[in-house]
C-alpha cells in the first residue's frame, strides 16, 4: 500500500469510506426502519390498503378512476379529480400536466392529416381548453351550469387572435373554435370574428383571452389535474355538487348521501394545516357497503 | 378559518419550530464538529477506511479529499445504475441508459437531485436505497464539512490546518443526519408513507379496472431527502405523491425537515467563532430573505393572476387538494430557498410571477437559508463581499471577524460568486440557440424560455426542482445539465476551501473604532441589500424575457 502514489491511496481511501457508509446508511438504516415500521405500523407501511369482500380494491391514499371501460363516469360513484398520471390515476406513471398559466392556444386537428406515427392528427388541447371542457362535462353530468370565465359555451378557451399584433384590428379569429363553429363573440372592436381554419398559422397575431361574464359553479378542483395525478381527495364543495346525482343513481335520500359526505370529510390538521377534503375511494366504499 | 389565515398560521408555526430548534441543534452540531473523542464505531470505520482521525489537513488536502470522495461516488453510482438488472431488488427494471445514469450520478453526488428519470419506472429498490439514498446522506455531510472548514478558517489563527475531511464526513453522517432521519422516518410512516421492499401490487378497482399499488423503502428515503436538502423523489411525482407525503401534517413535517439544519448551522458558526451574536446575524439575514420569499410566493399563488388561474378560480393546476394552494406555495418557497428541489406541487403550472419567485429564490445563490452546509458557506462568502463593499465606501481595509479581506480573499469570493451566473446564462443561451434543444420545451412563448432558464438555474445552483414540462432525458440536456451541476458544486467548494486556508493563516487584527460591526441590524440590512442587488443585476434581463413578459400584460 505504502508504495502506491498518494493520489491513488487517497482514492482507495475514498472508495473504502463510500463502501462502509453504504453498508450503514444504504443497507442497515433502511432495513432497520423497514423492520420497525413493519412491526408497529404494518398497515400504513404496506400502503394503507382498503378491502371490499376480503379483496384489496386500492389504497386509502391513492385515488382511482370511477369510470366504465369507455372512460365515462359511473353515475353511482363520486368522481375523482382529473389526472395527468398515464391514462388517469396510474401509479406507474405519476406526475402533473406541467402546462403553464398562459397555455391558452390549442393546436386544432387538421381533418385527414396524419401525425409523425401515421395516426390521425388529434391536435393539442391547451390547458385553458382542458379546463373549459372539463367544466362543461361536469356541468352536464351534474345538471348545473358548466360555464366559466374565459370559456366559450361549447367548452373551449375563449381566445382571439387579433391582426395586426399592434394597432387597430383589421381581422379577429376565435383561435380555439374550428370552423364551422359559430364564434363565441360576433365582433371585436368593430371587426367580425371568424372561426379558425385548422392548420392556419396564427402566431403573428396578438393573443387576447376574453373573460366574458360567466361565474363558475363547478369547483376549481373538478377542472384541474393534481400534482401527483393520484390525488385521493376532492373538495367538500365538489362532493356536495355530486351528492344529488349519486343519490338519484342509487335510489337513496340526498340527505343521507350528504350526511355520509360530511362523515368522510377531514378538516385541516390541528385546525390550520392543509384544506378540508373528502376521500373519494373511502366514500364510495361506504356507499357500496350501504 | 379562511385559507389565507390558515396559511399564515402554517408559516408562523414553522417559524416558531425552526427557531426553537436553533439553539439545541446548533449546539449539538458544534459539539459534533469540535469534539475530540471518537466513538468505538467511528474508530472501527477509520480503521477500515485507513485514515488517521487525529491528523488534520491543509486546505488543499481537504479539497482533494472532497473531490476524491465525490469522484468515487459518481463512478459507484453510475455503475450501480448500469448494472441494476443484474443485482437484487431490481423489480425487473433494465439497466439505466448511459446518459441518464451519468446525469443522475452527478445529480445525487452534487446534492442537486435533478431527476432526468421517472423513479417508479426506472429505478429498482436497491439503487434507490444503496445508491441514491446514501448520496442523500453523504452529499449533505460533504456540504456541512466544507462549511465547517470555512468556519474553522475564520476562527483559527496562524495555522494551515482546517480539520480532517474524513472525520467531518463520518460525524456529520452518523451523529447529525442519521439520528434525525431515523426518528423522522418513523414519524412519516405513522403519517402513511410506505416502507417495505415489495414490488407493485395489482388490485382490481371498484369499477373493474386495475391499479398497481407501488411499494418501496420510501419513508426512510423521503426524510433524508428533506433533511439533507436533496430533493430527489422516490417517485416521479416527488413529494406530491401520497406515498411520499400522505397528509397535510406530513407536509408540515417535511417543510420543517427542509429548513431545520440550514437554519441551525449559523448557531454552530457563532459558537465556533466564539461570538453567538455573529450566528444570530447570519440567521437573521437568511430569515429576512426567506420570510419575504415565502410571503411573496404564497401571496401571488393565492391571488392567482393569469388567464388559466382566473378561469379556474384558483391556482390549483398541479396542486394536491389535501395541501391546498397556500401550503403548496410554502413548500415551493422552502424547497427553492434551500437547495432542496423536492416539490409537493408543480412549479411549471404556478402563476407566471409565482414561478418567477421560485426562480429568484434559487438565483440568490441558495443562501437563504440554502442547502445543508452550502447555504452557510455561501452566506459567509456574501458577508465577505459585503464588508469589502462597505470598506470601499469608507476607504478602509475591510475585515471580517478580525480577518483582513485582502486581494486574494476578495478574488476567491468573487470567483465563487461568478460561477453560477456564468453556467446559468451561458447554458440557457446555448440551449435557446439550437432548434433541437428548443423543441424540448412543452409550453410556447415566454413560458418556454422560463422552462429552460429554470432548468439551468436549478442545475447550476444544485437545487434540482424543475419546470417539469421541459423534456430533459435527451443526451444533450443530460450532459449539459450534468456539467452545470458538477461545476456549480465543486468550483465553489474549491474556492471556499482556498478562502478558508488563506483566512486560517492570518493573525487576527484587534477591532478598532473603524471596524464595521458584523452582528448589528445595520450589517444584516447591508448583506440583504448586497445579495439582492447582485442577483438583480445579473438575472433581470433574462427574467424580463421569461416570467416577467408572461406575467405582466
Amino acid at each position: 500500500m505504502e508504495r502506491l502514489p498518494s493520489w491513488v491511496r487517497q482514492h482507495l481511501a475514498a472508495l473504502r469510506a463510500l463502501l462502509v457508509l453504504t453498508l450503514i446508511l444504504g443497507v442497515a438504516y433502511p432495513l432497520v426502519v423497514t423492520g420497525v415500521a413493519q412491526t408497529v405500523l404494518d398497515d400504513r407501511a404496506d400502503g394503507s390498503l382498503l378491502q371490499k369482500g376480503g379483496k384489496d380494491v386500492g389504497s386509502a391514499l391513492i385515488g382511482q378512476n370511477f369510470t366504465d371501460s369507455g372512460g365515462d363516469p359511473v353515475g353511482k360513484y363520486f368522481q375523482s379529480r382529473p389526472s395527468a398520471a398515464g391514462d388517469g390515476y396510474d401509479p406507474l406513471s405519476t406526475g402533473a400536466s406541467n402546462l403553464g398559466p398562459e397555455d391558452v392556444l390549442d393546436v386544432l386537428a387538421v381533418p385527414g392529416a396524419k401525425d409523425a406515427d401515421g395516426e390521425p392528427d388529434t391536435g393539442r388541447q391547451s390547458l385553458l381548453t382542458r379546463v373549459c371542457a372539463r367544466s362543461r362535462a361536469v356541468g352536464e353530468l351534474e345538471g348545473v351550469s358548466g360555464a366559466r370565465p374565459y370559456c366559450t359555451p361549447d367548452g373551449v378557451g375563449a381566445v382571439l387572435k387579433v391582426f395586426p399584433a399592434v394597432g387597430r384590428p383589421v381581422r379577429a379569429v376565435s383561435a380555439n373554435q374550428a370552423c364551422p363553429a359559430a364564434p363565441f363573440l360576433a365582433a371585436y372592436q368593430g371587426v367580425r370574428v371568424e372561426c379558425a381554419r385548422p392548420g392556419e398559422d396564427l402566431s403573428a397575431g396578438r393573443t387576447v383571452p376574453v373573460r366574458g361574464s360567466a361565474t363558475a359553479v363547478v369547483p376549481a378542483d373538478a377542472v384541474t389535474a393534481s400534482g401527483s395525478g393520484l390525488d385521493p381527495h376532492i373538495s367538500p364543495a365538489y362532493a356536495e355538487l355530486q351528492a344529488p346525482r349519486v343519490a338519484r343513481e342509487r335510489g337513496l335520500d340526498v340527505a343521507k348521501v350528504k350526511a355520509l359526505v360530511r362523515q368522510r370529510t377531514t378538516g385541516r390538521a390541528l385546525g390550520f394545516m392543509g384544506e378540508p377534503v373528502v376521500n373519494v375511494l373511502e366514500l364510495n366504499l361506504a356507499l357500496d357497503r350501504g | 378559518m379562511s385559507p389565507t389565515l390558515a396559511g399564515t398560521v402554517f408559516v408562523a408555526s414553522l417559524v416558531v419550530a425552526v427557531a426553537a430548534a436553533y439553539r439545541p441543534l446548533g449546539d449539538h452540531m458544534y459539539r459534533v464538529y469540535t469534539g475530540t473523542r471518537h466513538s468505538a464505531v467511528e474508530r472501527t470505520i477509520y480503521q477500515l477506511v485507513g485514515v488517521r482521525p487525529d491528523g488534520e489537513q491543509r486546505w488543499s488536502v481537504y479539497a482533494r479529499s472532497v473531490l476524491a470522495f465525490s469522484a468515487v461516488s459518481v463512478l459507484f453510482l453510475y455503475g450501480l445504475q448500469r448494472l441494476q438488472d443484474k443485482l437484487l431488488l431490481s423489480l425487473g427494471m433494465p439497466a439505466v441508459p448511459d446518459h441518464v445514469a451519468w446525469n443522475t450520478a452527478v445529480s445525487f453526488v452534487t446534492n442537486t437531485n435533478w431527476q432526468a428519470y421517472s423513479g417508479e419506472s426506472t429505478m429498482g429498490h436497491l439503487v434507490q436505497m444503496a445508491g441514491l439514498a446514501v448520496q442523500n446522506f453523504v452529499s449533505a455531510a460533504v456540504g456541512m464539512a466544507v462549511a465547517v472548514a470555512l468556519v474553522r478558517g475564520l476562527a483559527r489563527r496562524q495555522t494551515e490546518e482546517l480539520g480532517n475531511f474524513w472525520v467531518d464526513l463520518v460525524r456529520g453522517s452518523l451523529r447529525v443526519l442519521l439520528p434525525l432521519a431515523f426518528v423522522g422516518a418513523i414519524v412519516l410512516v405513522a403519517g402513511g408513507l410506505v416502507q417495505n421492499l415489495a414490488a407493485p401490487h395489482e388490485v382490481a378497482t371498484l369499477t373493474g379496472g386495475t391499479q398497481a399499488i407501488t411499494g418501496g423503502p420510501v419513508a426512510s428515503q423521503e426524510i433524508i431527502k428533506e433533511l439533507g436538502t436533496n430533493g430527489g423523489g422516490f417517485y416521479n411525482a416527488n413529494s406530491a405523491h401520497p406515498f411520499e407525503n400522505a397528509t397535510s401534517w406530513t407536509n408540515w413535517v417535511e417543510i420543517f425537515a427542509i429548513l431545520l439544519i440550514p437554519f441551525a448551522l449559523p448557531r454552530t458558526f457563532g459558537r465556533m467563532v466564539g461570538d453567538n451574536r455573529q450566528g444570530y446575524a447570519i440567521a437573521a439575514i437568511m430569515a429576512t430573505i426567506a420570510v419575504v420569499g415565502v410571503a411573496a410566493l404564497t401571496g401571488l399563488e393565492l391571488a392567482h393572476h393569469g388567464t388559466v388561474p382566473q378561469a379556474v378560480g384558483a391556482s390549483l393546476e398541479g396542486k394536491e387538494t389535501r395541501f391546498g394552494v397556500a401550503n403548496s406555495a410554502t413548500f415551493g418557497a422552502a424547497t427553492t430557498l434551500t437547495s432542496t428541489g423536492a416539490v409537493d406541487s408543480f412549479h411549471d403550472s404556478y402563476t407566471a410571477l409565482g414561478g418567477m419567485v421560485t426562480m429568484v429564490d434559487m438565483m440568490l445563490g441558495e443562501v437563504a437559508p440554502g442547502g445543508v452546509g452550502s447555504g452557510l458557506y455561501g452566506m459567509l462568502v456574501l458577508a465577505v463581499i459585503t464588508v469589502f463593499v462597505a470598506g470601499l465606501m469608507v476607504g478602509r481595509t475591510p475585515e471580517y471577524l478580525g480577518k483582513r479581506i485582502g486581494a486574494r480573499e476578495i478574488k476567491l469570493a468573487s470567483m465563487y460568486f461568478l460561477v453560477t451566473p456564468v453556467l446559468v446564462l451561458v447554458g440557457t443561451a446555448l440551449a435557446m440557440g439550437s432548434a433541437e434543444q428548443r423543441a424540448s420545451m412543452l409550453n410556447g412563448g415566454p413560458h418556454g424560455l422560463s422552462e429552460v432558464l429554470y432548468a439551468f438555474t436549478s442545475a447550476s445552483n444544485n437545487n434540482g426542482s424543475a419546470f417539469g414540462g421541459l423534456t430533459v432525458d435527451t443526451p444533450w440536456y443530460d450532459v449539459a445539465l450534468g456539467l452545470c451541476m458538477a461545476f456549480g458544486r465543486f468550483l465553489p467548494i474549491v474556492f471556499v476551501l482556498a478562502l478558508a486556508g488563506s483566512l486560517a493563516r492570518q493573525t487576527p487584527v484587534p477591532a478598532s473604532a473603524g471596524t464595521l460591526p458584523t452582528h448589528r441590524p445595520q450589517f444584516v440590512g447591508m448583506v440583504v441589500g448586497v445579495t439582492i442587488i447582485l442577483v438583480a443585476l445579473t438575472f433581470l434581463p433574462a427574467l424580463a424575457l421569461g416570467p416577467l413578459a408572461e406575467g405582466i400584460q
